[in-house]
């Protein structure tokens, strides 16, 4: 492979704000008195809960257990008494079901799993066991069960690790592949072994000049290939990502397997090496705390459970009123109305924004400059499809691939009549969502 | 001049061979129709909302001329009007309960927790952003996708709530499922009573985001001539729509949230700004 940058076809260049945050180093919140714990912190099923109100618990002690394969398990953060399983605001706004802990202050750890030292010639089988024991989901924000993707039905040849980081303002792992490389590489080659593979590839985005140059120095000790990355967004798509490094496409509604790929993000990486070779459940993770409205902006090591407004405390609070406040980047975050939302482990970042760069727009009519056709990352039809669902031809919309639409927000980003793109695809894929239960209902 | 003359002579032959061919056509081709169909078309409202069940007013009229329906089917038409369509027919009228529907939420933007939103303003697109803007998981969003599906404007817009207007609802029950939080039941029109609540949350969490939330104090069951009238099921009591109670119920049980209204003053606006 060349050391050319790659890219992909479209995408759009925000501003990538992250000099914020970039050069602070990972740093350790303090424990805290309470933790409320978000008990479905994964894509598929919700893991069972197996403690109840009053259990003494130890830190990495079972809180929930998977309820099938597409599930993870969830694991206490601190030592402590379950003191409420109440409802608490959830990162969509809906209110969800959560685990509090009154931390004991001792931060004892349980039993934690058995220590994989000598990984290397571990049989593929357990070291996936110890993935799905350890509840480890994608961390960069989708939060898919990593096991599930590490039992690929089709062969792959190609194993790639998500370190691009494109949404503006992150740098959680950025923080994580300069700071803890090895585990990273080690992460990597776990995955590569369960998959069966020799060789793994890790996508880093330029603007990581620093964490490129700690990955290559490393990475040849773990047979991982370091390919530096233009800056682009949506470059740490997983569909976008393979394309510009393996030029493979998937196919629409495909997965990254039906190309012989898997993509795996850094951080899940990390949190498997810790999982194998120090046998520590997934509870903590690298989150970002920043945006211009914060005293100190930085990335700190948060334990699940840690409630937004802690975490904007330890930050230093906010020199003025923020006008939003985002869980992740500021292209595809979700807005949150509320500061009790807690710490998951796919929280890459805590963003809060001013005022002026929150648009208060109108939007005007499509003028047909076809800017989001350019922009659009998946190659369908932005604009026609935005027409189908003003009319609410949702079935037009479906021929239009609608579904393909990765919700990126390139579209929306980038139209000089403000339109909400997004939101209108958002909308059509949940009607012919919800049209097709009802079909497979009847 | 020939030329004319030619042209003009041309065209009218053509014309009236066409015509002849048409008319051959029209007679050769041409299907029955029953009569009694567009009469009864006539004879109906006319504003296609579907509450029949069948596809607008033609295809309604047609089945009713086919006997697979009752003209009290219509939800629109008065009882006069549907007296006179089975007259016409010489059939039974039937009867079918008169319902309207109801919006149970309460939750106005003068009492309700609310963030600012910019999106797209439909309540189905807006659920899809944080479930909303107002505090509450399950109450109005206040986009008004009910009243545009609305055929007889029955639903005001008021301080981002929908009140239904039981005096212009016809029941139709167009708006049941237009609305993202399924807050729209169709009722009883005969009963004024309502919940206008539909957090099962506990009564602390909903008084956190609203002032009018029900907090299931019982208030209201304690208060009803007979034991279900009011039913309750975990923290929301609901009017029990098959045993219902009188109208002085919301007077006696002094609903301290005031979540328990009556349709009719719930519509004039005799509710606005009694919470503070």
């Amino acid at each position: 492979m060349s050391d050319k940058p790659r890219k992909f076809k479209g995408g759009v260049h925000p501003n990538d704000s992250k000099a914020l945050s970039a050069s602070k180093p990972v740093q350790t919140a303090p424990l805290l008195e309470k933790y409320t714990v978000i008990i479905h912190q994964n894509i598929g099923a919700p893991p069972e809960l197996v403690v109840k109100k009053g259990d003494l618990v130890k830190k990495g002690q079972l809180l929930a257990k998977a309820t099938g394969f597409v599930s993870v398990p969830l694991h206490a953060p601190t030592s402590g008494t379950v003191t409420a399983l109440e409802k608490c605001h959830g990162p969509t706004g809906l209110s969800v079901p959560a685990i509090e802990i009154t931390a004991d202050g001792k931060d004892e750890w349980g039993s934690p799993f058995e220590p994989i030292t000598d990984w290397q010639n571990a049989e593929p089988a357990v070291l996936k066991q110890r993935v799905a024991d350890a509840g480890i989901v994608g961390m960069g924000g989708a939060g898919f069960p990593s096991h599930v993707k590490l039992s690929p039905t089709k062969p792959v040849d190609t194993l790639i690790l998500n370190g691009a980081e494109c949404e503006p303002y992150l740098t959680a792992d950025h923080r994580l592949m300069v700071e803890q490389t090895e585990d990273v590489l080690r992460g990597a080659a776990i995955f590569a072994r369960i998959l069966g593979l020799k060789t793994a590839i890790i996508g880093v985005e330029e603007n990581k000049p620093d964490a490129i140059a700690k990955l290559k120095e490393l990475a040849g000790k773990y047979n991982v290939t370091v390919q530096s990355l233009h800056v682009n967004y949506p470059q740490g798509a997983e569909k976008q990502l393979i394309y510009a490094l393996t030029g493979r496409e998937v196919p629409i509604g495909g997965l990254p397997m039906d190309v012989g790929c898997v993509v795996q993000n850094v951080a899940s990486a990390a949190a498997v090496a810790e999982a194998v070779i120090n046998g520590h459940p997934s509870i903590e993770r690298i989150t970002t705390v920043t945006g211009e409205p914060v005293v100190n902006p930085g990335n700190w090591r948060f334990r699940l459970g840690t409630p937004i407004s802690k975490a904007i405390e330890l930050a230093g609070g906010v020199k003025y009123q923020p006008a939003k406040l985002l869980l992740g980047g500021p292209m595809m975050g979700t807005a949150q109305n509320s500061l009790d939302v807690t710490v998951m482990k796919n929280t890459s970042g805590i963003l809060l924004i001013p005022v002026e760069q929150v648009s208060q727009y109108t939007s005007e009519p499509c003028i047909r400059c076809g800017r989001c056709v350019e922009a659009c990352p998946m190659d369908i039809l932005p604009a026609t499809i935005s027409q189908a669902v003003e009319n609410e031809r949702f079935d037009w919309a479906e021929q239009l691939n609608v579904m393909a639409c990765i919700e990126c927000g390139s579209c929306s980003y980038i139209c000089p009549s403000h339109r909400p793109l997004n939101q209108q695809f958002k909308r059509a894929k949940a009607e012919i969502l919800a049209a097709k239960r009802n079909q497979q209902k009847k | 001049m020939t030329l004319i003359i030619t042209a003009v002579l041309f065209t009218a032959g053509l014309g009236a061979l066409l015509a002849l061919v048409i008319g051959a056509t029209a007679k050769a081709f041409a299907v029955e129709a029953d009569a009694r169909v567009e009469t009864v078309t006539e004879m109906l409202p006319g504003v296609n909302c579907g509450g029949c069940g069948f596809a607008g007013c033609a295809d309604f009229a047609k089945a009713i001329v086919e006997g697979r329906t009752i003209p009290s089917q219509c939800p629109v038409s008065n009882p006069e009007n549907i007296k006179r369509i089975a007259e016409y027919l010489g059939i039974t009228a039937g009867e079918k309960e008169k319902v309207f529907a109801v919006v149970r939420c309460a939750g106005s933007c003068a009492v309700t927790v609310r963030s600012p939103y910019n999106g797209i303003g439909d309540c189905r697109s807006a659920a899809l952003v944080a479930g909303g803007a107002k505090g509450c998981d399950f109450g109005c969003i206040g986009f008004a996708t009910c009243a545009r599906a609305c055929p007889f404007d029955a639903i005001e817009m008021r301080d981002g709530l929908a009140v239904v207007h039981p005096d212009l609802c016809t029941g139709c029950g167009k708006c049941v499922e237009t609305c993202p939080k399924n807050l729209i039941i169709l009722a009883p029109a005969a009963v004024d009573v309502h919940v206008y609540c539909n957090s099962p949350e506990k009564g602390a969490l909903k008084l956190k985001v609203c002032k009018t939330a029900c907090i299931a104090c019982r208030k209201c069951v304690k208060a009803a001539d007979s034991e279900n009238q009011m039913t309750i099921n975990g923290f929301l009591v609901a009017t029990n729509y098959s045993n219902p109670p009188i109208s002085d119920l919301v007077e006696k049980a002094k609903c301290p949230t005031k979540a328990l209204r009556l349709a009719t003053k719930h519509a004039a606006g005799a509710y606005e700004g009694v919470l503070k």
